[in-house]
């Protein structure tokens, strides 16, 4: 036996991989590690499909130490911003978070991130905004960022912060026991809160498609509030692998595979990254090329599978024709646990990427039939409105 | 009845000519959920290390060699429904084919179960 899907890392020079502040502690929870971005990260403790269905139905803590958390400061930050960003991160209230792309001249996406204003007064004691991005890119965002804004706007990496997201609908019961207050943010909202002396960031937002909380905490307390949170019943630690299910299924994109720089937002159905007001006076790179297929479409789409029969589709395989010739490419897919079924996403030609079209995937020898299908796979269940 | 282990992580029962194949449960442990496998159809000829089956988990697809050769008798169609019968008896109801041995002399350089405890604990 064999595996057929390439693990990470394989490939380029040996660079060490380095640890994380919760390492040791999810070892000590029997968690399997790989390495991921340049850390050793856990992919599972229980195992894939019972972590995912425990997010789904309780609540679940991740640790994405691993991801850049960035504050950029100095007079005009904002609109600094705005030359590589397409949102409209000037009219960003404070304490408001917002999904944005990093784009490239030609428009292709180079990473996707939250941008969120900081409230006057914040325990980062920045005047300015707070950007969460890959970790995988976060070295590469930088050099690009340092290139492309003014001199006198100042990039800091936060690598005394660890980041933690708890996911779930039962995420604010259990949050709120441990500090009381967060119920009364909604979703794509933040503030700092004190927990018994340690400042937190906390933000409510995720990766899963549940109502949930993201907390940036200094390194030296993420042990004492990981311990906090997983010792409430409703909460278990969820590795990687259930990260990459459920985010799946809430049909949200995976940068480095269903986004690269050669895609652009409107290819990849981005599209409401693309604020109207900065649609109408543009200013960002790549805006005539992002524009013309906004107005005509782009020749490729992303869109969601349902493939039928039981075999996942796994990234890499090839949509192709009625001849067989290949016309796409699947960029993520894996059995969906709450779906129950095989789902997938890729990109197909524009033609082709209306809900209810039937495709055909090829992946070693054998060809799946799929149907296009509208995202995301379980509704969202976010908080919008009044708390709690 | 004795029973045989690959590097790969097969195991094979042989009684007479017959042998029965599946994955052993060092093999599941590491795929972790098992969502689908696709086992060969009766009369399919396999020769030692052959691709003979698939086994998908929630993250990865991986294949089945062929621990030994010869003509496949029968695949477990219950695998088709429940393929999470490889997680809860990967080494009973969990197996994946029966084969017709063309040559047993082939078992000789597989592991029996002392050798594949030893060769598991070193991993």
């Amino acid at each position: 036996m064999s595996d057929q899907t390439d693990g990470p890392g394989s490939d380029g020079p040996e660079i060490e991989t380095l640890t994380l502040p919760l390492d040791a502690w999810h070892r000590d929870r029997g968690a399997r590690m790989v390495e991921f971005a340049g850390y050793h990260m856990p992919i599972q403790y229980d195992g894939i499909m019972a972590e995912h269905l425990w997010v789904r139905e309780s609540a679940g803590l991740f640790d994405v130490s691993h991801m850049g958390q960035l504050l950029f400061t100095g007079e005009g930050a904002d609109a600094a911003l705005e030359a590589v960003l397409p949102g409209d991160v000037k009219g960003l209230g404070a304490s408001r978070m917002r999904y944005s792309l990093l784009l490239a001249e030609n428009g292709g996406i180079l990473d996707d991130l939250m941008v969120t204003r900081l409230p006057a007064g914040n325990s980062f004691d920045a005047d300015g905004l707070y950007m969460v991005v890959n970790g995988a890119t976060k070295f590469d965002d930088i050099a690009y960022l340092l290139d492309h804004l003014p001199d006198d706007i100042t990039i800091n990496l936060l690598e005394d912060q660890a980041l933690l997201a708890l996911q779930g609908p039962k995420a604010v019961e259990v949050l709120s026991r441990i500090v009381p207050g967060v119920e009364a943010l909604v979703f794509m909202t933040c503030a700092g809160f004190d927990w018994s002396g340690t400042p937190l960031w906390i933000s409510r937002s995720g990766y899963t498609g549940e109502d949930g909380f993201e907390i940036s905490v200094p390194s030296e307390a993420v042990v004492a509030l990981a311990e906090a949170l997983t010792a409430a019943p409703e909460v278990k630690p969820i590795g990687l692998g259930a990260r990459d299910s459920l985010r799946l299924e809430a049909g949200l994109p995976l940068y480095g595979h269903d986004l690269d720089a050669e895609t652009t937002p409107v290819m990849a159905d981005l599209g409401f990254a693309l604020s109207k007001r900065r649609r109408e006076e543009g200013g960002f790179k790549g805006y005539d090329r992002i524009m013309a297929e906004r107005e005509q479409g782009a020749i490729v789409k992303r869109v969601g599978l349902s493939v039928e029969g039981r075999q996942p589709v796994r990234e890499g395989a090839a949509v192709v024709d009625v001849e067989g010739t290949e016309v796409g490419k699947v960029t993520s897919g894996g059995f969906a646990p709450s779906v129950g079924a095989p789902i997938a996403m890729a990109y197909v030609p524009t033609a082709m990427a209306t809900p209810g079209t039937t495709i055909q995937i090829a992946q070693r020898g054998k060809v799946h039939q799929a149907t296009v299908t509208a995202m995301p796979f379980i509704p969202h269940r976010y908080v919008r409105t009044g708390g709690k | 009845m004795s029973r045989y282990f690959t590097e790969d992580h097969e195991w094979i029962d042989v009684d007479g000519d017959i042998g029965t194949v599946g994955i052993s449960d060092y093999a599941q442990s590491q795929l972790g959920d098992i969502v689908f496998v696709d086992v060969p159809e009766e009369g399919k000829e396999l020769t030692k290390g052959d691709e003979a089956a698939v086994v998908e988990s929630v993250k990865a697809a991986s294949d089945v060699y062929a621990p030994a050769s010869g003509t496949v008798l029968e695949g477990n169609d219950d695998l088709a429904d429940t393929p999470g019968l490889v997680n809860e008896d990967p080494e009973g109801d969990g197996w994946f084919y029966k084969i017709t041995l063309s040559d047993p002399s082939e078992l000789e350089s597989l592991m029996d179960e002392t050798a594949y405890a030893a060769f598991v604990a070193k991993l």
